[in-house]
């Protein structure tokens, strides 16, 4: 059942596109060699995507940590709840939310009222960051709350009995515990941004330009099937080698502990 | 206690009845959730009269599924159908003709009526995904109230596929409060000045046909080459404009409205639309040429509830609910019936009817460019440049 559609890809990126369009039998390697017309979309998600799960990375923590560990416990499910209810709605209605807030008359407008001109925020790189970061932002802080919520107190308190200033206890104690969450985390932000189009679609006009949009072009405009499939099949390995890669990087980091990269 | 029920029930039904009226409750589950169903079951079997109306209501079935363009029907009219027919319309919205014709051909799409526009006609013919339709169940058609050129790409080989709704051009619309200069009449001005006096204002549509056709324009080569030198000159004005383009969008009415957006290719309706909001908006068609279409009634070889999708097409070109549709969306429907029953500012708006001089400069899109892969290449290295 997993496997299945995934092989249907693999089949058809050998294939040729019909004349109306759509796929015709056949065993060709013109789709791969022709991959180099995608270049950009690969690039900017290659470029887009680790820096927007840093950015989250780098909202998140500190939002975890306060919620776990410094967040009055009565008001900590009350906060919880406000992180998880954007994903209430679809990510389609929030993103038009923040055409109205990026747009022409939302920030920028409030920007020109204190004299800083008027700066051009909707449709630029800069716009799709900001929704990728909101977007994503709940994937990331669950995973490390729960890894920063498991910590035993009780070490934290050790820690500062025995004379360390809070800084070392972060560093010496909470980080590397919370690392387990820490990997979570980025790596489920990380292989759905790889896939991701609704965002620059919609917040960056159509002009900022990813690996899935090229694919929602190639199958739903162009329907050049065979090379959507060998854009695809190609998305998939460059995602596999690079998860390999940072699994082995987490593994290496956390002296060779397996839960923290497999949880 | 026996009070506060009885109102509790009330209220409940008439928030059922709202959802249903809203479309967000089918007929069936209305009938179920209210109990009238049951009611009704009851009745009609005690009353011979009406059972015999309530067969003839579900002769069409109770659902008929329609692939089409946004704000291209008015919601009372499909009410209006409901109605008479019993049959509930589902409306399936798409931005491209493309994007219909990838949906179609991977099969599944349990579509009963298809809105598609003439240059994918003779593809949908070839690759068998529509029928030829029989005349004599759509009596409110009548050929010879429309203008041979609008009516006859539904027409191959003597079999008529597809019966025309309606006709529209693909200018563009800017607002003129932000031009320093008079309203410019042609597809040049149009690129200059988003590279210049309107850079970082301007929207050309995420639609391969319009975008490089009204590039070539710039050129003055036809708006359906597919010769790859004069695609070439396009690529390149389309990749040079780019960094100036507010935003590659066929959905451009929120942009133009809240000021963010000052010009952008734009359909026939949409700039009667906004002009009607926003008088200052003005319509253009290059006098280079550009695209004339017309979108047809189509009924696809897979449609599951073919009886349903006759009595729909019907339904709406019947002349008054054709001219009642044409006020919604505010496109000319090329019926002479339809226009005599229209408003004077319609009928006098050069929007709706251009001048013969202007119109016969321009060109129906050719179904060349539909399956060109040079096009979609460009399109791609365009949105992705």
């Amino acid at each position: 059942m997993l496997v299945l559609p995934l092989l249907v890809v693999v089949l058809f990126s050998f294939g040729e596109r019909g004349a109306a369009g759509g796929y015709v039998p056949a065993f060709t390697l013109d789709n791969y060699a022709n991959l180099a017309a995608r270049w950009t979309a690969f690039q900017n998600t290659i470029l887009l995507a680790p820096l927007g799960t840093v950015l989250c990375l780098l909202i998140a923590y500190p939002l975890a940590y306060y919620l776990a560990i410094k967040a009055d416990p009565r008001w900590r499910t009350i906060l919880l709840i406000l992180v998880i209810v954007p994903f209430w709605t679809s990510i389609l209605i929030r993103s038009y939310a923040w055409i109205q807030i990026l747009g022409g008359n939302g920030l920028p407008r409030l920007i020109a009222e204190f004299g800083f001109g008027r700066p051009r925020l909707i449709n630029t790189p800069f716009a799709v960051m900001v929704g990728i970061v909101y977007g994503y932002l709940p994937l990331m802080v669950f995973p490390i709350y729960v890894a920063l919520e498991k910590i035993d107190r009780r070490l934290l308190e050790a820690s500062a009995d025995l004379g360390s200033p809070p800084w070392r206890t972060f560093v010496q104690i909470t980080l590397p515990l919370s690392l387990a969450g820490v990997a979570t985390g980025s790596m489920l932000v990380f292989i759905l941004l790889m896939g991701e189009f609704l965002i620059p679609q919609i917040l960056g006009g159509g002009k900022v330009f990813f690996v899935g949009n090229a694919l929602v072009d190639l199958f739903l405009q162009s329907r050049n099937w065979p090379f959507g499939a060998a854009v695809a099949a190609t998305l998939v390995m460059v995602m596999l080698v690079i998860v390999t890669l940072y699994l082995r990087a987490m593994k290496r980091l956390s002296g060779g502990r397996d839960d923290v990269a497999m949880m | 206690m026996t009070d506060r029920r009885a109102t509790a029930t009330e209220k409940h039904f008439l928030q059922k009845l709202e959802s249903y009226r809203k479309g967000s409750l089918s007929r069936r589950d209305f009938l179920a959730q209210t109990g009238l169903g049951l009611a009704t079951a009851v009745m009609a079997g005690t009353m011979p009269g009406l059972a015999r109306r309530a067969w003839a209501q579900g002769s069409i079935g109770d659902r008929v599924v329609i692939a089409t363009w946004p704000n291209y029907h008015a919601p009372e009219s499909l009410e209006a159908f409901r109605a008479a027919t019993g049959a509930t319309v589902d409306v399936n919205v798409f931005g491209s003709n493309e994007e219909m014709l990838a949906k179609l051909q991977a099969g599944g799409a349990s579509w009963d009526v298809v809105v598609a526009t003439n240059y994918t006609i003779s593809t949908y013919v070839d690759q068998a995904i529509i029928e030829e339709l029989d005349l004599s169940r759509i009596p409110n058609f009548d050929p010879s109230a429309f203008e041979a050129r609008f009516a006859d790409p539904g027409v191959i080989n003597g079999k008529t596929y597809a019966i025309p709704r309606n006709i529209g051009t693909t200018g563009y619309c800017v607002n003129t409060s932000e031009l320093d200069s008079a309203t410019p009449t042609t597809w040049k001005e149009f690129w200059d000045l988003s590279r210049d006096q309107l850079s970082g204002r301007t929207m050309v549509h995420d639609y391969q046909l319009t975008a490089i056709g009204n590039a070539l324009k710039y050129y003055g080569y036809s708006f359906n080459s597919v010769d790859p030198k004069e695609l070439a000159d396009a690529e390149r004005l389309l990749i040079e404009t780019k960094p100036h383009l507010f935003a590659i969008n066929s959905d451009y009415q929120p942009s133009m409205r809240s000021g963010d957006a000052a010009m952008s290719m734009c359909w026939t309706g949409d700039a009667v639309q906004l002009q009607r909001d926003i008088p200052e908006i003005a319509y253009v068609l290059g006098k280079e040429g550009g695209e004339l279409w017309s979108d047809f009634f189509t009924i696809p070889a897979s449609a599951p509830h073919r009886d349903a999708a006759y009595a729909l097409i019907n339904f709406l070109l019947a002349p008054e609910m054709a001219a009642q549709e044409a006020r919604f969306h505010g496109y000319p429907t090329g019926d002479s019936r339809v226009d005599a029953l229209l408003p004077d500012e319609m009928r006098s708006s050069p929007i709706l009817y251009p001048a013969a001089d202007i119109l016969n400069a321009l060109e129906f899109g050719a179904a060349i460019t539909l399956t060109n892969p040079v096009r979609a290449e460009i399109m791609a290295r365009f949105k992705s440049a």
